[in-house]
């Protein structure tokens, strides 16, 4: 059926019996064309995209638990599109365009709000690195505004200008970030991929790989049976690296901890994203009124989904230091992902050296906003055996190579991306 | 002066202090209470039911618990600075002169616009917003959303910077108890008896638990005398610690603890120089969870008309409070203990309109209490309400049997029974099991070291809480290596329990779920409809437990209800993730006293307080303060400034603090070897008495950091590292020294504290140093050359370092002085140099300097950039290992079109620079194709007159004399610039070495 | 978490820094690009019981061997690295 206001008024009359699940409950069939691990973001947005834009049905999504239960369902909800490399621009500009029209594609709400993001400096090496960002940003076509102290007074004038350890000189603006609701978002992707035919399959671990005489993989190994495929994918960020060594493979990867925070829920009081740029703390308001914030990773690997108190502590100072007014608004909830920290702090897709099976992965804290872009890249991958134009600097080769993607320019250990 | 009359509070009886009455106001209106009230139990007493309005449709709310699990009565409290949004009326201590108002209503609480909501409430089900509102696009942002964020939320937050102050503290104990009722209370007698040292800590303001509102008999003693007798002896334990408004919210690792003590919130304002808030890292070798069970609702229609009640919470405000929520009271329980709350109304001289049982039996003491109390017993359900904003005034009754009935009251008492307090042991990403005798979660198992006890552990009986508390306590103790003896366990009667698990009973209208949020059962079962059956699709769909109770009472029943409809069991269905904090917690307590200026430390230089005389401007470099610059009387601006002290150091003499530089020794026979090992170029052949340039790698072959490192003698070597990386080269160094090459006997000590170091230049630095070093010392360019480097001893004995390195390009020389006397070497060097015109240079002008001669800083040292991007490629030791240098050969690392150090100056004269611009070749069109590179500093040079810089452009070194675009559309700039060499000053270093 | 550093005892989390997996050793001189870049890029990403370089930085700055389940953070060994402490002098 399709979602709209009308719908709504006519479902209304029967008491809201008439809808029907927002996905089907499939039951594995013995092969697909491609099966794709994993039912995040990343996993479904993959799977309508190879249906809606490469015409690949026959397509299975597995999901260990439900849909959105990893860091899809987990995490503060912004998307951007700020990046300052080659690789990262052009690539995140494209899901920021899928973004734009996501609703209207999935016929689903997703509340994507562009109210802006604003990434603060406060010396003038910060302000040096974001010209120097923001001028990328132009040059790829993707709106920034570099902003001054007097700009920011008049937009934001809670934040702390007159007792600030670090004042604040200034702040680099993409009005076109903002959040998006997290969960409509992986809602809306099996809702439209499932009416494509694609089958969504919960409570469906994969336990191995079955390969053919030659090494490739022809199908997984399931808590719910054998599937066949013609491809697989993976898209487990947080457990690629569990999900490869079934496959014999290792990867530039390490799981971290990353803590998130919500506040209770207040009337309106910050309009957009904003990120501190002399401590570990960025923050929105959602559209239910809490505040959705966060900092840096703990540090340590970990797959334990959960954090401690020394970086919530930490966060919290960040929070206090630019905006004093939120001390006595009260911490609600504190919750923890798993991310695949990369060792250039870039994601990579690609073929895998398994024939049959490619990989999407290594998004570290970062792959909420990729969302939409790499399931059009992964789906493009996946259907034409090439890598897209706007990911072709993703390749899982390049450590070897030597050409990282490296935004913070911290090298080979993840837990400082 | 006495405000408003206290119509329902009961004449006798309450732990409140008649003595000390206390005025405070709702909304406006001055009413008043005791000491010892909550803010709800005030306004009951004051007659006040309806206290606030609900999330989504505005429906009037009033006080559904007496705890933290409130979901309805939530107020703003305090005003201005100190407001407080959706503070929970029911833990809010009340104190004079309390201000409260009511929350997400406009215009008034009794009168709110919003609740025409109701009107759309066929729409407006669970997770309609995703059906809808996307048409147009744009209209999102532009009207949607904005109307969506003004009705969503709650109290409104202040808009000023928090006024009060607080704190952050650790706790060391053996056994930390988490409540402190009967089972909380006899952990602790057990524990403290044996020696452990004991950390008690009580969320309420007054230890005790259930036993402040029900009572009971120990040991023969009533409750109450028990309770006195306990809070002495554990007085009199030396190690008992007992903490009351404090909450322990968390457990993290390590046996370590969050807790939260609310210091100061009982008073107006925290006392001058006090916190309002402490939170505390409690580490304990073991934890006793005593925090009780919470009453549960049961849902039905209209059970969120203000005058609904928790049972229990309807005992605690008459028993405890002396307020009566209601004159004439119904019950409607499925269990032995909602009884209770009868026997406490009609101990307190209040009516009992009926009893609702849903249960088959009931037992003959209660048939008999019924009689007594003439009200009759009713097996059935509560399955409608009316009453509005002014409250319940008649239910309806469906009869097991079908038939129907009717009872008049103006509140209603409901018990579904217990739901054991299973989140500190569930933090850990525990799930709890269910028990089905109690129809509840209880812990199935908790983080290392913890333990449920009591309620909290699915024992509801008061002997049990204590037998279970008591053998808690002294196991943890004994676990804790605490062997003294733990006497007698306190001893109760276990009251029989019996419950029918009733979760839903089905009538006409909206049946709560969760209160706060609007949840309706009808709204699980709209979301089972349509998939999201799993219980966090559930949450995540409807919203469902994540209020600001976080589903204290909402989260079992939903869970219960989508089990219903989807035809599972409890068990099978699960609960969510139990995530903390226990209690929402001030995202100021987490501060503490990181904020404002001292969000974090502050590091002054050793000449700090010299410079702040001169009238230094400071720049925050990492945590140090550094003098920017030495503006003059008169000087316009600070470029002129600058310039003046550029020009200065060229034509005569300057000095700048450059202390801030990581200095490490490194001592040992093999200290040589080990820095070829982390340095790209070689420093065991480094002569005594010399200085070298040295570059270090990441080993993934990315420049690290750089500086001089000089060789003192044959096994001391002191380098230096750049101001931002001081400490991480520490911490690199000693990983590459004791777990990559434990076999170098070498050792490193960091003295970037110990020694103040001055950087002197310009043509007349050795007329200055003169007049500073001993006459014996031969500062000539024989007796000092270039790159010299040698222990000297200054005017008055004192023992210095001399270095004669330039990051000027001039003439200069670095002295280090021990930290202690880096001021008086500020003030010397001024009263040395004033013969020479001695001038202070600050950072700016170390920069310009440093730009001119084209030495690389932390601009081009980015992370992603080779030695032979900087330049420096031809120092890589081809004779050698060291960090970095295998990966350091990939080919994208030595690519021909890799972008490299160059100069570069505009083509006008007059035209400034910005670091940002974007390298385009000339003509083209800016694009990502040829985006060639970027500019990475400037600066104004007094020397060339003229703005110049450097930038890392594709094939820079190749490049040199050709035309290209500065792109900097951020600031609305293009121009032409000339790619030049880097070095722009004394590019053959005739003055450096002269 | 809590680490106890064999010099200075039971210390709180804060005053530690993490580096990583503590398996993979430097490869020799001569060992060739493909077993240093191994070293330096390739994790096992252990998810379990795992043996890490913990840095004591808030206090004695010695480099600690930790034993550590990455799926609940339990510590259950503790050492220090090979030239922690004094230099071994004629070693």
């Amino acid at each position: 059926m399709k979602y709209s206001i009308f719908s709504l008024a006519r479902a209304a009359l029967s008491g809201h019996k008439t809808w029907q699940r927002t996905w089907r409950d499939a039951t594995p069939k013995d092969h697909y064309d491609v099966v794709i691990i994993g039912g995040g973001g990343h996993g479904l947005a993959t799977a309508w995209f190879l249906a809606s834009e490469f015409g690949i049905r026959n397509v299975a999504v597995l999901e260990k638990g439900w849909i959105g239960s990893g860091n899809a369902g987990r995490n503060t909800t912004i998307i951007r599109s700020n990046y300052g490399l080659p690789g990262n621009t052009g690539f995140y500009e494209l899901s920021m365009k899928l973004w734009e029209r996501m609703e209207q594609d999935l016929n689903y709400n997703a509340m994507v709000s562009q109210r802006g993001v604003l990434n603060l400096y406060h010396s003038d090496g910060q302000r040096d690195a974001y010209a120097r960002r923001g001028n990328t940003m132009r040059i790829n076509g993707i709106d920034a505004e570099l902003l001054d102290q007097a700009a920011l007074k008049k937009m934001l004038p809670f934040l702390n200008f007159d007792h600030a350890r670090f004042p604040v000189q200034g702040g680099l603006l993409q009005r076109r970030g903002g959040t998006a609701r997290h969960d409509a978002v992986v809602w809306g992707y099996a809702h439209a991929a499932s009416a494509l035919g694609v089958d969504i399959i919960q409570n469906c671990e994969v336990t191995g790989f079955v390969r053919d005489a030659h090494g490739k993989v022809t199908g997984v190994e399931t808590s719910r049976g054998r599937i066949g495929a013609g491809k697989v994918g993976m898209a487990v960020a947080g457990s690629s690296s569990r999900v490869a060594a079934m496959a014999g493979m290792r990867l530039p990867i390490e799981s971290h901890v990353l803590q998130a925070f919500v506040s209770e829920a207040i009337k309106p009081l910050i309009p957009g994203v904003m990120t501190f740029g002399a401590g570990h703390f960025y923050v929105s308001q959602s559209d239910k009124g809490g505040l959705v914030f966060g900092g840096d990773i703990d540090g340590y690997n970990s797959y334990a989904q959960r954090g401690n108190l020394p970086v919530m502590e930490d966060v919290c100072e960040g929070g206090m230091a630019i905006i004093p007014m939120i001390g006595r608004v009260r911490l609600l909830r504190q919750w923890g992902g798993i991310m695949d920290m990369s060792m250039d702090g870039s994601p990579i897709i690609d073929r895998t050296p398994v024939d049959g099976l490619y990989l999407n992965a290594g998004w570290c804290y970062g792959g909420f906003k990729a969302t939409p872009g790499s399931g059009f890249v992964f789906a493009h991958l996946l259907a034409r055996d090439e890598m897209h134009k706007e990911a072709a600097l993703f390749r899982l080769d390049r450590f070897q190579r030597g050409a990282m993607i490296d935004e913070k320019g911290q090298g080979a250990q993840p837990n400082l991306h | 002066m006495m405000a408003g009359s206290q119509s329902n509070r009961l004449a006798n009886g309450g732990l409140i202090d008649r003595s000390a009455p206390l005025s405070f106001t709702f909304d406006g209106k001055s009413l008043s209470g005791f000491k010892g009230d909550t803010l709800a139990s005030a306004l009951l007493a004051s007659g006040v039911k309806l206290v606030g309005r609900s999330f989504k449709y505005h429906r009037p709310r009033g006080i559904l618990t007496a705890g933290s699990e409130e979901p309805n009565a939530l107020v703003e409290l305090r005003s201005g600075a100190r407001r407080e949004p959706n503070t929970k009326a029911t833990t809010a201590e009340l104190y004079e002169g309390l201000e409260a108002a009511s929350q997400n209503r406009w215009p008034s609480l009794n009168f709110d616009v919003m609740s025409v909501n109701q009107l759309f409430a066929p729409i407006f089900v669970a997770g309609f917003y995703y059906k809808t509102f996307m048409w147009p696009a744009k209209f999102w942002e532009a009207i949607y959303e904005p109307a969506i964020r003004r009705a969503a939320g709650l109290g409104r937050a202040a808009t000023v910077s928090d006024p009060d102050h607080y704190d952050k503290a650790w706790a060391h104990c053996d056994v930390v108890i988490a409540g402190s009722g009967p089972a909380g209370l006899a952990a602790a007698l057990a524990a403290g008896r044996s020696g452990a040292r004991v950390i008690l800590c009580e969320e309420d303001f007054v230890v005790g638990g259930r036993l402040l509102s029900d009572g009971g008999t120990i040991d023969g003693l009533p409750a109450a005398e028990w309770l006195a007798r306990t809070l002495a002896e554990l007085a009199s334990l030396p190690d008992v610690r007992i903490m009351t408004r404090t909450t322990l919210f968390g457990v993290y690792d390590g046996g370590t603890y969050g807790a939260i003590e609310r210091v100061n919130d009982h008073l107006p304002s925290p006392p001058e120089h006090e916190v309002r808030q402490r939170l505390w890292r409690i580490v304990a070798k073991r934890c006793v969870v005593a925090a009780g069970a919470l009453e549960r609702p049961i849902v039905f229609a209209g059970n969120d008309t203000p005058g609904v009640m928790m049972a229990s919470a309807m005992r605690s405000y008459i028993s405890r409070y002396a307020a009566a929520p209601a004159k004439r009271i119904a019950l409607f329980t499925n269990n032995e203990h909602g009884w209770r709350t009868v026997e406490t109304a009609l101990e307190a001289g209040l009516q009992v309109a009926a009893v609702i049982d849903a249960r088959a039996e009931v037992s003959p003491v209660h048939r008999s209490l019924a009689s007594k109390g003439g009200f009759p017993v009713l097996h059935g359900s509560v399955s409608g309400v009316d009453g509005g904003k002014a409250g319940v005034r008649k239910l309806s009754v469906s009869l097991t049997g079908g038939a129907r009935a009717e009872v008049e009251a103006d509140g209603l008492a409901v018990s579904g029974g217990w739901n054991p307090t299973v989140g500190l042991t569930s933090y850990h990403r525990g799930r709890p099991k269910w028990r089905d005798d109690i129809a509840a979660f209880v812990p199935d198992g908790a983080p290392p070291g913890m333990v449920a006890v009591g309620a909290a552990n699915g024992a509801f009986g008061l002997g049990a809480c204590l037998r279970e508390g008591f053998e808690a306590g002294s196991a943890a103790a004994r676990d804790a290596g605490r062997s003294g003896g733990t006497g007698s366990t306190p001893v109760a009667d276990d009251a029989a329990f019996s419950l029918t698990p009733l979760w839903h009973v089905a009538g006409k209208g909206k049946a709560f779920v969760d209160q706060q949020h609007d949840v309706t059962a009808s709204d699980i079962e709209l979301a089972q409809r349509e998939g999201f059956e799993s219980v966090e699709h559930l949450k995540r769909y409807t919203t469902l437990g994540m209020a600001t109770d976080q589903g204290k009472t909402s989260n079992v029943a939903g869970l219960a209800i989508m089990a219903a409809v989807s035809g599972r069991s409890i068990p099978e269905t699960g609960t969510t993730i139990y995530r903390p904090p226990y209690v929402p917690v001030a995202i100021g307590a987490f501060a503490g006293h990181h904020r404002d200026e001292n969000f974090h430390a502050t590091r002054l230089t050793p000449s700090h307080h010299w410079a702040s005389e001169q009238g230094a401007i400071f720049v925050d470099t990492g945590l140090w303060k550094r003098a920017q610059w030495y503006p003059l009387a008169g000087e316009k601006d600070w470029l002129e400034s600058v310039t003046r002290e550029v020009k200065a150091v060229r034509s005569g003499v300057g000095f700048c603090d450059v202390s801030t530089l990581g200095k490490i020794d490194v001592h040992g026979p093999d200290a040589g070897a080990f820095l070829d090992r982390v340095y790209i170029n070689t420093f065991s052949n480094l002569a005594v008495g010399k200085a070298r340039y040295g570059l270090m790698l990441r080993e993934d072959g990315i420049v690290y950091d750089d500086g001089t490192t000089s060789r003192l003698a044959e096994d001391h070597y002191f380098l230096t590292t750049t101001t931002a990386k001081a400490g991480l080269v520490m911490q690199h160094l000693e990983f590459c020294r004791q777990v990559l090459f434990p076999e170098l006997d070498v050792q490193l000590t960091s003295v970037s504290d110990q020694w103040a170091q001055f950087s002197i230049a310009g043509p007349k630095t050795r007329d200055l140093l003169k007049q500073i070093v001993d006459p014996t010392e031969d500062l000539s360019n024989e007796g000092f050359p270039f790159m010299g480097a040698r222990e000297v001893k200054l005017r008055g004995g004192i023992k210095a370092r001399l270095f004669r390195i330039s990051f000027s390009g001039e003439m200069a020389f670095e002295i280090s002085v021990p930290a202690r006397h880096g001021e008086a070497m500020a003030r010397n060097l001024m009263i040395a140099g004033k013969p020479f015109g001695v001038t202070p240079y600050g950072t700016e002008a170390l920069g310009v300097m440093r730009v001119e001669k084209g030495h690389v800083a932390g601009p081009e040292l980015s992370g992603t950039t080779t030695a032979s991007d900087l330049g420096l490629g031809k120092m890589m030791s081809t004779k050698k290992d060291f960090i970095g240098r295998v990966m350091a050969g990939r080919e994208a690392l030595v690519a021909p079109d890799r972008q490299v150090v160059v100069g570069i100056k505009p083509t006008d004269k007059a035209r400034r620079l910005r670091s940002g611009a974007h390298i385009i070749p000339k003509g083209e069109i800016p694009g990502p194709d040829n985006d060639q590179g970027y500019v990475t500093s400037v600066c104004f040079s007094p020397t060339l007159d003229q703005w110049i810089g450097l930038a890392l452009v594709e094939r820079g070194r190749e490049r040199f004399g050709e035309i290209v675009h500065a792109h900097d559309p951020l600031r609305g700039e293009d121009y032409d610039v000339e790619l030049c060499n880097p070095v722009f000053y004394d590019p053959d270093g005739g003055r450096q070495r002269g | 978490m809590r680490i106890v550093c064999p010099f200075c005892g039971e210390r709180e989390l804060g005053e530690f820094t993490y580096l990583g997996d503590a398996k993979p050793q430097r490869p020799a001189a001569d060992a060739g690009e493909d077993a240093v870049y191994d070293y330096v890029y390739m994790r096992d990403n252990i998810a379990g019981v795992m043996s890490e370089n913990w840095y004591h930085g808030g206090g004695c700055r010695s480099w600690l061997k930790v034993t550590r389940n990455t799926l609940t953070h339990e510590i259950s060994a503790v050492e220090a690295a090979a030239g922690a402490g004094a230099a071994k002098v004629g070693a």
